[in-house]
């Protein structure tokens, strides 16, 4: 390999390349190349980075300095100012919320200090469309192991003996899940990687899979090894264009080398992988289902057991395990069970990638040993909540999981004490609601979710989510009696043991879960016809003080329903019936004028406009 | 647009008998004109050797299939949970009002799609909106027109 004054890590990750990544990271090419510098500097596009809320991000090796929030035009003063003159580029740098100093190095950053890297230890840091640089990073030496100095058993006993649980949601045994195929007689069998990560607010898989496509392909080499299955599938989300991308490229790169295909590395195993791309079903992230696309119908669930290890695709035994199980594997076998072991908890071992989304100042993705504490997460990575405001709840495990109230952010966060807490760990979705996030509307947008994703085949999931959702709007809408949370509380409670398959029972978790811990949100829809968090259209209204208008008009040309009247530099009014209560006229105010404000509940607004009493404002 | 008969041959002819490729077809078909004519359904049946009414009940239980044409620009408005807490729906609104059709739909002169979808997994840029694949993050109800002109100039293009 040639060597470099300099490498310019230039993050190619979803969220980057959104922002322009690909555009930077020409400028930085053609800067370089005009300077006739390219034997000196080298840009090299990465894997997503995590940071992900300040791209484009840039890392210079072998500084580590990084850059954040870049523009094309950055690239000449970059190049010259950095790399050739020595001076970083404080304006270019990172300065964390509540804090008025730079911070030249992401290792310095909280948001990264407290992580632990196993499954993401790549990232950033090499380029996934290069097995060269996945190799030189001790890649496929664990499979190098697991072919010439282990049997197929001691595999499956090394996995047994790490404690690996399955990162997908349910948390089961991996080595258990992987011994039982193994015992199965006969061949073929097969692996089978699960891509489809559907869970709205979880984006673990996709990241891993751009940014280490490798890891994942050697986990399930390695896997196939030790349960006997010469063929094995990769089913990937079809919203995650560039994943699938990355991957086939890393196939057909490891298949040139031997690592795939007929008597790898001369051990004379034999074991190929393919591509499936899902097509748009929440459902199929459901193992069985899975199965059921990837043999091309629709993906509807069937009754377990029988398991897939027993009868799984085409009715042979099978081994399906989520992305992040499959890219634990590789340093699992190289560095020991004991090492992974070392990690986490009693009874949940190793690490989790989390995706702290929502109201919360640093989001990306956090990989942490298990047992961390949900305030650790929440509020040293994640800095808090933007803007001084308060955490409400913290919603985990996506539309399977629950709200953990602010009183309980110390919980460990593991499997057992989630789901003891009313929710779970799911593939890992971590989103952050403060004052502002309603807990019905929340509840009311998962069961929409679960309603519109359920696939129909057994009944309690086809009406009980359509049924539940239908109180929940009710409730919003202001229309609610008590009666209603009886029911709901009832209904929860059958969907979640009469249905088929994961989807159908842990779609009542978000109810659930927000009534336990905000009860006193429902009753105020209920009973006051209020909402406190000002989020149900139906229950708030917009109005404007009087005492503070100072007749601006910004707000009455933002109106899109002509709403709002009034003469320059005199108090407007909002007319409530013409009122489509879309927010506009309040994002319009002038923060320091502040004059437009929502109340709850709606007629507060009428009260409003003759000044005093006010409603419940913000 | 109609598909040319040839093109749709070449597209089903690798996959001919493997009942097993039917969702894999109809991506491929799907990608390349954007919806699924009946025609291309009949000809998967044939070429597959699969009964049309499962064909049927593939392309309609799959969200990334639509058995309706596409308008020329399509707009995407992500809904994922972080979205919705940041505002997503709003965003959605905006595209609704401004288009003058609900998500799912097409505007009547065949120009813009509009389509909202449960999470692209881009959460830290909440809450995003995707144009023609432009990658909007941060959007608000106020930029939706500025992104449409963009989207009209760069179609113009």
């Amino acid at each position: 390999m040639t060597t470099y004054r300099a490498r310019l890590l230039v993050c190619a990750g979803t969220g980057c390349v959104s922002c322009g990544a690909f555009e930077v990271r020409r400028a930085l090419e053609e800067e370089i190349r005009r300077r006739g510098l390219d034997k000196e500097f080298l840009v090299v596009p990465t894997g997503c980075s995590a940071f992900c809320q300040r791209g484009p991000i840039v890392i210079i090796q072998p500084d580590g300095v990084f850059y954040q929030r870049l523009k094309p035009e950055d690239a000449p003063r970059l190049i010259e100012e950095h790399l050739i003159q020595g001076r970083p580029v404080r304006d270019l740098m990172y300065v964390p919320p509540a804090e008025d100093r730079t911070v030249p190095k992401m290792a310095d950053l909280e948001f990264f200090k407290h992580q632990r890297l196993v499954v993401l230890r790549n990232r950033g840091r090499i380029d996934p469309e290069k097995i060269e640089e996945y190799i030189a990073f001790d890649g496929y030496q664990a499979l190098a192991r697991a072919l010439t100095g282990m049997t197929p058993a001691s595999i499956v006993a090394a996995v047994t003996a790490s404690g690996l649980r399955g990162r997908g949601g349910a948390g089961f045994p991996t080595g258990m899940k992987w011994a039982a195929c193994a015992a199965r007689p006969g061949s073929p069998k097969y692996v089978v990687c699960n891509g489809d990560e559907g869970d709205p607010g979880a984006f673990m898989d996709r990241s891993v899979l751009e940014s280490d496509p490798h890891a994942v392909i050697e986990g399930l080499i390695i896997g196939a090894r030790a349960v006997g299955a010469a063929r094995g599938f990769l089913y990937i989300r079809n919203e995650y264009p560039l994943a699938v991308a990355r991957v086939g490229l890393a196939l057909d790169q490891a298949r040139e080398r031997g690592l795939l295909g007929r008597d790898i590395l001369g051990s004379g195993f034999d074991f190929d992988l393919e591509i499936v791309r899902g097509a748009g079903a929440f459902v199929s992230g459901e193992e069985t289902a899975l199965l059921a696309s990837i043999e091309g119908g629709r993906a509807y669930p069937r009754q377990r057991p029988p398991y897939p290890v027993e009868r799984g695709l085409w009715g042979r035994p099978t081994v399906i395990n989520n992305v992040e199980t499959w890219a634990n594997v590789p340093p699992i076998v190289l560095r020991g069970p004991e090492w992974f072991s070392g990690l986490g908890t009693a009874a949940s071992k190793g690490t989790k990638i989390f995706s702290l989304v929502g109201k919360i100042a640093n989001t990306g993705l956090v990989e942490v040993p298990m047992g961390i504490s949900l305030r650790e997460i929440v509020e040293k990575i994640g800095g808090g909540v933007p803007g001084g405001r308060a955490v409400k709840a913290v919603q985990i495990g996506g539309p399977s999981g629950g709200c953990i109230p602010a009183s309980r952010l110390d919980i460990s966060v593991d499997y057992e004490s989630l789901k003891a807490a009313g929710s779970m760990m799911g593939s890992g979705g971590m989103i952050v609601m403060d004052e502002d996030t309603c807990m019905v509307d929340i509840a009311l947008y998962f069961l929409r979710f679960a309603e519109e994703e359920s696939c129909g085949k057994c009944a309690p999931c086809r009406a009980g989510t359509g049924a539940m959702a239908r109180l929940l709007a009710k409730i919003t809408a202001g229309n609610g009696t008590p009666g209603d949370l009886v029911r709901l509380e009832s209904l929860a409670e059958t969907v979640k043991r009469a249905s088929l398959c994961g989807l159908g029972q842990t779609a009542p978790n978000p109810i659930l879960s927000t009534m336990r811990y905000f009860r006193d949100e429902y009753e105020a829809h209920v009973l006051d016809k209020r909402c406190p968090a000002l989020v149900c259209k139906a229950l708030i209204a917009f109005a404007i003080d009087p005492e503070k208008c100072v007749g601006c008009q910004l707000c009455r040309k933002a109106c899109p329903a002509g709403a709002v009247s009034g003469q320059a530099k005199s108090v407007h009014v909002i007319d409530q019936a013409a009122c489509i209560k879309c927010g506009l006229c309040l994002a319009a105010c002038p923060a320091k004028v502040g004059a437009v404000r929502k109340v709850t509940p709606a007629r507060a607004a009428a009260r409003a406009a003759e000044t005093a009493p006010w409603g419940e404002d913000r | 647009m109609r598909p040319p008969t040839s093109e749709l041959e070449a597209l089903t002819a690798k996959y001919r008998g493997r009942r097993q490729a039917l969702i894999q077809v109809l991506q491929d078909i799907q990608d390349r004109f954007h919806w699924l004519p009946p025609e291309a359904l009949e000809r998967v049946a044939a070429d597959l050797g699969v009964p049309l009414v499962q064909v049927y009940g593939v392309a309609t239980f799959y969200r990334s299939f639509s058995l309706r044409p596409q308008g020329r620009h399509t707009c995407v408005v992500c809904l994922g949970t972080a979205c919705h807490v940041r505002g997503g729906q709003a965003v959605l609104e905006g595209f609704e009002r401004r288009l003058g059709v609900g998500a799912g739909q097409t505007t009547p002169d065949g120009a813009y799609t509009l389509e909202r979808v449960n999470c692209l997994g881009a959460c830290a840029l909440a809450p995003l909106a995707v144009v023609d694949g432009r990658y909007h993050a941060r959007m608000t109800e106020a930029k939706v027109g500025a992104v449409l002109a963009e989207a009209e100039e760069a179609g113009k293009a």
